[in-house]
């Protein structure tokens, strides 16, 4: 229930947002401070309905648009090649969505390390959604280190969630 | 930005003063000190105007000094003489016997918004002055600035070594819930005050580093929607992209010694390596090449060496290489890992994070790795900058929790004194500048 109202709020905030912001579909790299995204799961839920797969809300909910990492690691688990395997055939069917993946850390290391770590994390998932046919002319990386936790408590069930790459979805528009 | 002041610095006294200081002499070791006492009365007032400054003048002198830790000041209501005029002899008995043994005496007199001041330095046991006496001139909104020369001047004389009053830092200011925080660059006095916004929080920024001559801040920025290093020039706030090698994320840069290049890292593929590029031409040269994450380079004083992060070895350790980059020797073997190697000032130390055990610390250790001494402990340290004098190490230390907020603390690198410095608000990420002219 709670959920559900949250998600709703988020509807209208981010809903708000796209008037603005047309081409993006939430997702920190376009939002300035990168606030409004990071990733909070309900981003694509402005596009469309989960219940239709050609939208971002399916694509990040039903797909799941993010997968998880162990410490200090940038090795995909098998559940998370599984998702990419989602995100890949989603991206192969739905082709003019481009990607930014964003690589994140937890709070245990230092700034510039963590921004390194976010940046192999990112680059796994894109690596891996080219093996899987994705172009990579349509998919881009950034790190954001230990910047943008979307958990803000200091265990270990908040930093399994910070650690994370998600794949931000963007019309894209421009082909090339 | 304004200037607050020009600042010049004149000998009162005509002729040669004499080289060789008295025995008031304090010298600076890892070993257990007894603070130097000293006494500060209150500046005299040379005219009607002077009167207001002088009381603050003199509390900062003898804030900064007691500060350190290494002198401690005799209250007021122990001195048994009173100065009330510059010029007068000094009874050296009378502060003899409160065992004080440095004397600080000053005057001030303002002249509409410029003011001078003069100070001297007594030591009481050889009953003799310590260095000539000294003035400065300046406006009367940079005080501070003169109270932190005079604290430097006193400092100096009696260890021998620079001091580091006079000096900035700049910082990230922070605000707002840690899903969400809002990040502006700031630049402040080495003690909090006078602090300045140099950009807004529309992006994020991170890991500003002052020059070498204080004129220009690199950090890492989000503005163009990835991190780029952005060069700011600190005397107009005007700001431009840096120059690097192409790759998808440029951040960690530190000025060469001379301020003429930058060496930096870069991400392109997942791999984070070592790169240095010229700012006037742009040309820039890869330093390492390993598949693994190379980061967090610094300089050594001379400028031939680099000590930086990688792990190569499948954890984060240091290592040294020749500044043109090729092989690297690892320098750092104790427990943990060990991150953002600073080279100090004199080049005999490099501070570090270390991270063991669920803790982070800070820490220094030779450069040939020995000597290893964790300073502090806490849920996370990190980020150390050096004062200009190489005694002091300030890093950001953040708190756990969904509450938790960053904060800057200093410490002696003798382990001792540590505090927190007075920021207003949240603060990360500080660098420490040089002395100020």
């Amino acid at each position: 229930m709670n959920m559900m109202t949250k998600a709703t709020m988020l509807l209208l905030v981010l809903g708000t947002a796209a008037c603005t912001n047309p081409n993006r579909l939430g997702g920190a790299a376009g939002a300035g401070a990168g606030g409004a995204g990071a990733g909070a799961g309900f981003d694509g839920g402005l596009a469309g309905s989960a219940s239709d797969p050609t939208s971002p809300a399916y694509f990040s909910q039903a797909i799941g648009d993010r997968v998880l990492f162990a410490v200090d690691t940038s090795t995909l688990t098998p559940e998370g090649q599984r998702i990419l395997d989602g995100q890949a055939q989603w991206l192969l069917t739905n082709a003019d969505y481009r990607a930014v993946v964003e690589g994140h850390a937890d709070e245990q290391g230092t700034r510039e390390y963590n921004l390194a770590l976010g940046a192999r994390r990112a680059n796994a998932v894109r690596e891996y959604l080219v093996s899987r046919g994705v172009q990579s002319s349509r998919l881009e990386v950034i790190s954001y280190g230990k910047l943008r936790p979307i958990e803000v408590c200091s265990n270990e069930a908040c930093y399994a969630q910070n650690r994370r790459a998600v794949t931000v979805l963007s019309f894209s528009a421009i082909t090339s | 930005m304004k200037k607050f002041l020009t600042l010049f610095i004149a000998l009162i006294l005509a002729g040669p003063v004499a080289a060789q200081n008295g025995p008031l002499r304090l010298t600076i070791t890892d070993g257990v000190i007894e603070p130097i006492t000293f006494a500060a009365p209150v500046f005299e007032a040379e005219n009607a105007e002077a009167v207001q400054v002088v009381n603050n003048l003199n509390r900062l002198v003898a804030q900064d000094l007691a500060g350190t830790g290494l002198f401690r000041e005799i209250p007021a209501n122990a001195y048994i003489s009173q100065i009330s005029s510059f010029a007068q002899p000094i009874a050296f008995a009378d502060w003899r016997a409160i065992n004080a043994q440095a004397l600080i005496t000053g005057a001030v007199a303002v002249s509409g918004n410029q003011m001078t001041v003069k100070f001297r330095l007594y030591d009481i046991y050889s009953g003799q002055e310590l260095g000539g006496g000294l003035q400065l001139a300046g406006t009367t909104a940079g005080w501070r600035r003169m109270g932190h020369k005079v604290a430097d001047a006193v400092y100096s004389r009696i260890t021998g070594e620079g001091g580091y009053f006079d000096s900035r830092v700049v910082f990230v200011a922070e605000s707002g819930p840690k899903d969400n925080r809002q990040m502006r660059l700031a630049v402040m006095d080495f003690d909090g005050e006078n602090t300045q916004y140099l950009t807004d929080s529309s992006t994020i920024v991170l890991a500003p580093r002052f020059s070498p001559s204080g004129d220009r801040i690199l950090y890492t920025t989000y503005e163009s929607g990835f991190p780029r290093i952005n060069l700011l020039n600190v005397s107009n706030v005007g700001r431009q992209q840096l120059q690097t090698a192409p790759g998808e994320m440029a951040f960690s840069p530190r000025f060469s010694r001379d301020g003429g290049s930058v060496i930096y890292s870069l991400s392109t593929g997942g791999n984070t390596d070592i790169y240095r590029s010229d700012l006037a031409t742009g040309q820039f040269t890869r330093l390492t090449s390993a598949p693994s994450i190379e980061t967090a380079p610094s300089l050594s004083p001379d400028g031939s060496q680099i000590v930086f992060e990688s792990d190569r070895s499948g954890t984060q350790q240091l290592y040294i290489m020749s500044a043109n980059g090729g092989d690297a020797r690892r320098i750092s073997f104790g427990e943990g890992r060990y991150s953002t190697p600073v080279w100090s000032p004199r080049g005999d130390l490099v501070a570090f994070t270390k991270q063991n055990a669920g803790r982070f610390h800070i820490g220094v250790m030779r450069t040939d790795g020995s000597e290893e001494r964790l300073l502090t402990a806490s849920f996370l340290d990190e980020g150390p900058t050096w004062s200009p004098n190489g005694r002091v190490i300030m890093f950001s230390r953040e708190t756990q929790g969904e509450a938790g907020t960053s904060a800057l603390y200093s410490i002696d690198i003798s382990g001792r004194n540590l505090k927190a410095v007075a920021v207003a608000g949240a603060a990360s990420d500080p660098s420490w500048g040089p002395l100020q002219p």
